[in-house]
């Protein structure tokens, strides 16, 4: 929500929003030292759930370098060094969104250094899988980094940004599925509720896409009145767009709303 | 699926049928101005048969289609951006 106004917390209130989560990401542009991510941290950690808080919206965000920016190991290691300091803070759930970009060896790399803190520590972990013509390849090797570790519970990972073609792959390895809504590409509400039909309404969570570029932070009360006018009822829509999320959010003792 | 189905021709017609002409005149106006020759949109008339099958799982397939299939990660990542199919599509 960094690059968010203040109306757009205050139409996720008005639209019935409890709690939002907030991965750490890319700022459209590479930051340039550690120094930038430490700020960055503090924002997230210390800023950002008193704006939320003036909206009676509980804020919970998750840490990471962001795959975009994991190319530069050096950098990379730099980051991942401030975390641990930061998983202190109250709102602080977990590892993420780390993942795959470009699907290369050095990002896959720092990736499998995400997962071993995230391991570490003991911390649920959010997944970016990679856009476009890459996304199919990448969530791939990310299911295979993860499987590498089997002591992680797949049932306190989310793999985020599924599409008709990945969703499969994710769910029947244990693992949580995010399906992050955009207004004008990617997942849409109709086929995130087609995905809903054809895999099923377990391990399963929408998110809206609240970043810089065009995205929509009411795409889930959106989509929540798609499912209304494609026939589902409350209790249905209350599972996806608020029991689900709470129930993966929960695992971690940080999340108030069980 | 829903307890009451709506009717979901009523619901999706019209929203689907933009999207075919806009497809068609996107085609046209590539022709009008001598670039459909780019890979990009010979990955997207490979994909263009799934339109026509009779099987489940149509979008998944187009997905597929304009997919990387390769396995390996590469040497090193020297741009941040995606271009919605793969290069070795030809």
């Amino acid at each position: 929500m960094v690059s968010r106004t203040m109306d757009d917390y205050m139409a996720l209130a008005c639209a019935g929003c409890k709690a939002v989560n907030e991965p750490a990401f890319w700022a459209g542009f590479d930051r340039a030292s550690a120094q930038g991510f430490y700020d960055y941290f503090r924002q997230i950690t210390e800023y950002e759930p008193r704006r939320a808080a003036k909206f009676c919206i509980e804020h919970y965000c998750w840490l990471c370098i962001n795959p975009k920016e994991a190319e530069d190991p050096g950098l990379a290691r730099e980051v991942i060094s401030l975390i641990p300091e930061f998983l202190k803070k109250p709102n602080v759930l977990g590892i993420g969104e780390i993942g795959l970009n470009k699907n290369s060896r050095n990002e896959l790399m720092i990736l499998e250094e995400h997962i071993q803190l995230a391991e570490d520590h003991g911390q649920l972990i959010l997944v970016h899988t990679p856009h476009l013509e890459d996304k199919r390849k990448g969530t791939k090797l990310i299911i295979d980094a993860l499987l590498n570790h089997p002591k992680l519970d797949p049932g306190r990972v989310i793999i985020d940004h599924v599409e008709e073609h990945t969703a499969p792959l994710v769910l029947d390895k244990g693992f949580w599925a995010g399906m992050t809504l955009y207004p004008e590409s990617k997942v849409t509400p109709n086929r995130a509720i087609d995905m809903l039909e054809m895999y099923g309404c377990e391990r399963v969570w929408m998110n809206s896409a609240c970043d810089w570029g065009v995205s929509d932070p009411l795409s889930v009360p959106k989509a929540a009145l798609e499912m209304r006018r494609r026939g589902y009822d409350d209790a249905f829509i209350d599972q996806i767009v608020y029991s689900n999320p709470a129930q993966f959010m929960g695992q971690s003792e940080r999340f108030a709303l069980k | 699926m829903a307890d009451n189905d709506p009717n979901l021709v009523d619901l999706g017609f019209l929203d689907a049928r933009i999207k075919l002409i806009d497809i068609a005149a996107f085609l046209d106006r590539l022709d009008r101005h001598g670039q459909a020759d780019d890979y990009r949109v010979d990955a997207l008339r490979k994909a263009f048969s799934e339109l026509n099958s009779q099987e489940a799982g149509r979008a998944a397939r187009v997905l597929d289609a304009l997919s990387d299939h390769t396995e390996e990660p590469i040497e090193a990542a020297v741009i941040q951006g995606a271009f919605g199919a793969p290069l070795k599509t030809r």
